[in-house]
């Protein structure tokens, strides 16, 4: 296998963005993404989404990409892993160029999810629809469950989880392209409309438009470009039961447990190796579960973590210095790619006021469903 | 949903009908053709047992559209007395806040849901409080 390195990012701003249509985003990150890595042509292309044909109608977004990037005929490919999508992506592409079979390959993730599509529903397609949504389980209601099964077994409080809110949006009103770019307190996470219990509405990550796209190629091609190299030094996946009632713990993910030793074990690392973490923080649950299951913590402390300022900027492991999915926004397919961009700019030194001084080693974690499926890459910074 | 697609699972939702592995005694609900435990292919047919405890629970206060009669209502993990685990509302909670993980319930025959095209009404279980 050859050295795979990421040498250009490009991202849509992500939120609301009506006046743009699922193919304007796309080719908007993609271009960013292809001028920044100063390349000429692409060799194949792979386009993270959850569920472009339940949100926006139109399936078959590999070839419909490349027909309105103007790269036909390359091969294009759709990903899905729900949530995940995005992350699986970004691995296609790692996988393809570290086979030898493209030098230069683009990772992209998009979701259009305020065309009017009832969202609520489309995202639950993600869990069991005949065991789980047939019941009448949201995805806010199975994290909510894993929340009071965490908080039941190790005492978590609901102003823990609501630091995890907090420290993400004072991140992301650092990030131009967050979605939320304001500061919230605990109080207002606390006193905030409830969603399904214990969340409010500030537990949860938001329902967002954007793209994103990065250029994945062969550390010779990087050198010949003259471009800093960000090595991608483990690129793991695993699954887990589609239900989460069929797993042995409710406050555990396995496919996180499982994609993190095969990720670590890849890159030769311990969690302490690791400067910074993008984890998939779709509800403030989940960034405490993951942060526990990637070994940052020991289980039923990442509460605790999050509350004593452990997983801030400064802090022991800064996580989600984009502001994760909660304030930079969730716009699902795209998610994944968005998080290997923050890692990007970091090791790169060019993320502005939430630089992580000396940003050597990033992970960035991306889970589907209620963690049925978990992709995980560690990326190096060059000397 | 469409009709097909309800009427095949009404031996679990009906009867919970599930299968146990021949080899490791593994419960597969609904039933399955492989185990994920031991990959046997042989099952034989069992019944569960209709009462059991809450493992988790939430209250759903922004449900999807077709709940939204119901809505807010609450649904939990039921680990029932064989230890199987399934999903399924909590019916008959009139004050959620007494909600506690560990309560005893008991799986009984309730209305799920209308289909909006067919109008079918479809059925299956819920969970109450005993
Ligand atoms: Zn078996």
């Amino acid at each position: 296998m050859r050295d795979v390195v990421v040498i250009g990012a490009g991202m849509t701003k992500f939120g609301e963005l009506w006046g743009k249509s699922i193919k304007d985003i796309f080719v908007e990150a993609a271009l960013k993404a292809i001028e920044d890595a100063g390349v000429k042509q692409i060799d194949s292309m792979y386009v993270g989404a959850m569920s472009s044909g339940l949100f926006v109608g139109q399936e078959h977004l590999g070839a419909v990409m490349a027909d309105y990037l103007g790269v036909t005929p390359i091969p294009a490919t759709h990903v899905e892993s729900a949530c995940a999508s995005g992350g699986v992506s970004f691995r296609q592409a790692y996988l393809e160029v570290a086979s030898g079979a493209s030098d230069i390959v683009l990772a992209g993730g998009v979701e259009k999810m305020t065309d009017g599509a009832d969202v609520t529903e489309a995202l639950a397609t993600a869990a069991d629809q005949e065991y789980e949504v047939y019941q009448g389980v949201t995805f806010p209601g199975l994290y909510a469950m894993i929340a009071h099964a965490h908080m039941k077994e190790f005492g978590t409080t609901r102003k823990q989880l609501a630091a995890v809110a907090v420290k993400n949006h004072r991140n992301g009103a650092k990030n131009p392209n967050a979605q939320f770019r304001s500061d919230i307190t605990i109080d207002q996470v606390l006193n905030a409309t409830m969603v399904s219990d214990p969340f409010g509405l500030l537990d949860c990550s938001p329902v967002s438009d954007g793209a994103a796209a990065v250029i994945v190629t062969t550390m010779e091609i990087a050198k010949k470009l003259k471009k800093k190299p960000i090595k991608v030094i483990a690129s793991a996946q695993a699954s887990d039961t589609i239900a989460l009632h069929s797993r042995p713990s409710i406050t555990t993910l396995g496919s996180v447990v499982n994609a993190a030793k095969k990720a670590y074990k890849m890159a030769g690392l311990k969690p302490s190796d690791i400067d910074l973490c993008e984890v998939h923080d779709c509800f403030t649950i989940a960034e405490i579960v993951v942060s526990e299951d990637l070994g940052f913590f020991k289980k039923g402390e990442g509460g605790k973590a999050a509350e004593k300022g452990l997983t801030a900027i400064g802090g022991k492991i800064p996580i989600n210095t984009s502001g994760g999915l909660k304030s930079k926004g969730h716009p699902v397919g795209a998610t994944g790619i968005a998080q290997i961009i923050e890692l990007y700019e970091q090791l790169n030194g060019k993320a502005g006021d939430r630089q992580v001084k000396g940003a050597r080693i990033g992970m960035a974690q991306n889970m589907g469903g209620s963690g049925a499926s978990c992709v995980i890459h560690i990326l190096e910074g060059g000397k | 949903m469409i009709t097909a697609r309800y009427h095949r699972e009404i031996p679990q939702r009906y009867r919970l009908e599930a299968g146990k592995c021949t080899k490791c005694g593994y419960v597969a609900f609904p039933p399955r053709l492989v185990c994920p435990k031991c990959n046997t292919k042989k099952f034989k047919p069992i019944v569960l047992k209709d009462e059991g405890k809450i493992i988790t629970y939430t209250v759903i206060r922004v449900g999807p559209d077709k709940f939204s009669k119901e809505t807010p209502y609450a649904i939990g993990i039921i680990e029932l007395n064989d230890k199987l685990r399934l999903t399924a509302q909590i019916a008959g909670v009139v004050d959620f806040d007494k909600l506690k993980i560990g309560q005893k319930v008991k799986l009984v025959f309730r209305k799920i849901q209308d289909d909006g095209k067919a109008g079918i009404h479809m059925y299956g279980y819920k969970a109450v409080l005993v």
